[in-house]
Parts: C-alpha cells; structure tokens; sequence
C-alpha cells in the first residue's frame, strides 16, 4: 500500500483536512468521508454526469479525479447551491416544471447547469441540450430538464434586472 | 472501481519531473488531465506506481500567436482552446475540433498535451495536428527537441517520445485559406468512427493547397498527401472530390470493432471527408 497523503479540500466554504491514499477517487472521498451525498455514482466511468461537482470554477466528473489532485482547491456540490428553506431559482425550476423523475440525476445536472447558467446567461434550448451533454438523464425527461434551464435562467437574468 | 495503490507526485519543476522519470522508469507516467490516464487505473488496464501530475509545472498552460506561429501549451484544456478568441480568430479549425471531443465537463479537463501524446487512435487532436502540419516539443534529460505531429505516431500508443520525456507544447504556423473538422460519432462522448480534418486554400476558383488527415481508421492518425495532392489545381468539383476519397482510401486500414465492420468504416470515411472538403472549400 502506498503512503497515504495529508489532502486540505474546502467544500462548500468548510476546510476540511483529512490523510487519504492518492488513489481515493473525490467521489468517494465527497460521499464516504465527508458524508457529502449530494453528488451520486452512476456509472463511474466518466459518462454520466451524476458525480458532477464544481471545482476552481470548472464542471468536473468527480468520479475521474482523484482527491489528491484535488488538494488545496474549492469544491461546490449540490449542498453547497441552495437551502430547503432557500432554494437556487434552479432548484426552484427543477421542482416547478418537473425537471426531475427519479431524481438521481439531479444533483449533477444541477451542479453542471449552476456553471452552464454563469457561463451563458442567456443560453438557447440548442446551448442547453450542447453545455448539458455530460450529463445522462435514465428516466430521459430531458425536455423538462431544458425546460427547467430555460425558466431558471429568465427569472436569473429578471432577477438581476430588477436589483440594478 | 478502485485503481491500485500508487505514489502522487506534484512537481512544481520540469527537472522534478524529469527526476522522477529518470529515476522510476516505466513505473512512472505524467498526467495532464486525467480523463484518458485515470479511466484506464481504475479498470486496472494501466497500473502506475508512480504517478506525476504535471497540474503545478509553470508555464504549460500559455497560448501565443506571433510570427505567423501558433504556440499551444500542454496543459491548455479544450475548454481554453475553446473560449480562446485570438485562436478562433487564427485557427477556428481547432475550435471546430474541440468541441466534438467528449462532453463539457470532460472539456475542462481534457488538456491538448495530453490528447496528443497519449497515442490513442481514438483521440481528435493527433489528426488534426497532422493536418496542421504540427510540431511536438519534447523535453527530457538531454534537453529540448521537437518531433514533426506528421512523424510522431507509430503504432497505437506508441510514440516517437521516449519513457523519459515530457510533451509540453505544440506550435502551429497559422493555416491559410478555408477548413472544416467533420466528425462521425454514435453519440456525444464517443469516439470517431471516422473523422477528417481539412484545411484548404481557394486562389481564382482554384485550389492551390489542400492538407487532409483522418482519425481513428488506423491505428495511427492518418496523414493523405495524395488525397490533399489530388484536390490541387482542381475546382474541387465532383471528380476531384472522388479522386481525394480515393486516395484516402488507399491510405487507411480500418479494423473492425464495436463501431462497425471495415466495409463500413471506409464508406462513412469517404462520406465525412467529403463533406469536411465541401465545408471547407465553401469557407475558402
């Protein structure tokens, strides 16, 4: 066995400093360390988006990074972009035009659609459908994905509006 | 899925790098991103002993265009070639291909370094560095070097760079005239069953200069002088398009597998690279 490293992550605004072996993948180290379900294991090979979190401003498959490469960097998942009590205008879409079904899915396309929204504020379905590619839904209720995209990010950008 | 146990290294030096490669050997390999090299661990095709992240070394994430050259470091992700305007301005080409590769969250990671010096047949960016007409610098414990992209790949996964060296960035002269990246593929993610990359220069109606290269219908990206000699000097009109498929073909030398027999390959071959010529003559 190899010799366990020291790893500092901050996630969701909480340092947290733990010894791991580098070849504990983030994914494991989110959910089974730091008790961070939000990010789901779907298909652990990269294709499916369910691990998707937001590490230094990049939309990554945490199932494809270790932790130790991971080490000293900010990390944003689900847990980190809304409140039950106050939730992200893309949780609130999600919810209000049933974006999700099963629902294991959504913390990805979530997380993944936070970046897609910063990136893009004004996207077409066509940018949606393209900057949401990585992302697998297996109940396929995509179109009510897009649509939870599309209306998340007009009350954003009303939002916006109305406070300048 | 859990890979086998290996050492991190994070060097912030190249000479760290090369260190460690001197002193472990094949045990030890660089990694960019990730996404072709940590797959590969966790299904335990590849097992690395000693693992060195290159995401610390200075200076391999810099683009600059000058002199009519386009340098690209190895660490430059397909989502900074992507967003870059100076590059779509100088090589749209690259843009084009890009976002074909994977999907965006694998785009952010995905480093140009990387998709080039890996060897797989399935990566875009060899072909379309060949195209291109491309240099690789390669540093090791002798110094610095530089391997044409047209004389760099051998066989799949095998490459002209030794066990002790390090891509680290690609130059690029600034490529003329029209171009076009067409890409085959059954869905987002997956890897070509046949691309093309084509640049090419229109002077009067003519053509004066045309470079074609194909991706993943061999075990090496596919350069075809005689198909980009073949549109030369034409109007690039049906027979000129019939005669460049032609010698393409005689070029590649498809295998079967999961995306396809070889009767097939070389058919959706002659389709894409006919429509990467059209698109790219339209633009010239």
């Amino acid at each position: 066995m190899s010799k366990k490293m020291h790893i500092k992550l901050n996630v969701n605004g909480k340092d947290e400093e733990f010894l791991a072996e580098p070849r504990e993948l983030l994914i494991y180290t989110l959910r089974e360390r730091l008790n961070i379900t939000g990010p789901h294991i779907g298909c652990e090979t990269s294709h499916c988006g369910a691990c998707t979190v937001t590490i230094d401003g990049k939309s990554v498959k945490s199932c494809t990074m270790f932790a130790a490469q991971a080490d000293g960097k900010e990390i944003t998942t689900i847990e980190g972009i809304g409140t039950p009590d106050s939730l992200h205008p893309l949780q609130e879409a999600f919810k209000e035009h049933h974006g999700l079904q099963c629902g294991y899915c959504t913390p990805g396309m979530i997380t993944r659609a936070t970046k897609l929204l910063e990136e893009n504020p004004n996207p077409s379905e066509e940018d949606i459908r393209f900057g949401m590619a990585g992302n697998l839904c297996r109940c396929t209720g995509y179109q009510n994905i897009v649509k939870s995209i599309l209306a998340a990010a007009a009350e954003m950008n009303a939002a916006k509006e109305a406070a300048e | 899925m859990i890979p086998a146990a290996f050492d991190y290294y994070r060097p912030t030096k190249m000479d760290d790098v090369i260190a460690l490669l001197k002193e472990h050997g094949d045990d030890a390999r660089v990694m960019a991103g990730g996404h072709s090299l940590i797959p590969m661990m966790k299904l335990r095709m590849a097992e690395i002993p000693h693992l060195i992240d290159l995401q610390a070394i200075d200076g391999l994430n810099e683009i600059s265009i000058k002199d009519g050259q386009i340098t690209i470091g190895a660490m430059v992700t397909q989502h900074d070639l992507i967003n870059h305007a100076g590059l779509e301005a100088a090589a749209p080409i690259l843009r084009e291909a890009a976002l074909q590769i994977a999907d965006p969250q694998v785009r952010y990671m995905g480093t140009v370094g990387g998709n080039v010096a890996n060897g797989d047949p399935g990566n875009d960016m060899p072909g379309l560095m060949q195209c291109l007409d491309a240099t690789f610098a390669l540093v090791g414990p002798g110094g610095e070097r530089s391997v044409a992209a047209r004389d760099f790949y051998e066989a799949a996964y095998m490459t002209a760079r030794e066990d002790e060296e390090v891509l680290t960035s690609v130059s690029i002269p600034v490529p003329q005239g029209g171009y076009a990246y067409e890409k085959q593929k059954r869905k987002i993610g997956d890897y070509a069953t046949a691309a093309a990359a084509v640049q090419i220069v229109k002077e009067d109606g003519k053509c004066t200069a045309a470079s074609i290269a194909m991706t993943n219908l061999s075990d090496t990206p596919i350069y075809s002088a005689d198909a980009g000699a073949a549109l030369v000097g034409t109007a690039v009109d049906a027979a000129a398009l019939t005669a460049a498929k032609a010698a393409m073909l005689g070029d590649i030398d498809p295998t079967e597998d999961n995306r396809g027999p070889v009767a097939f390959k070389k058919h959706v071959a002659g389709v894409i690279l006919a429509r990467a010529i059209e698109r790219a003559w339209s633009r010239a």
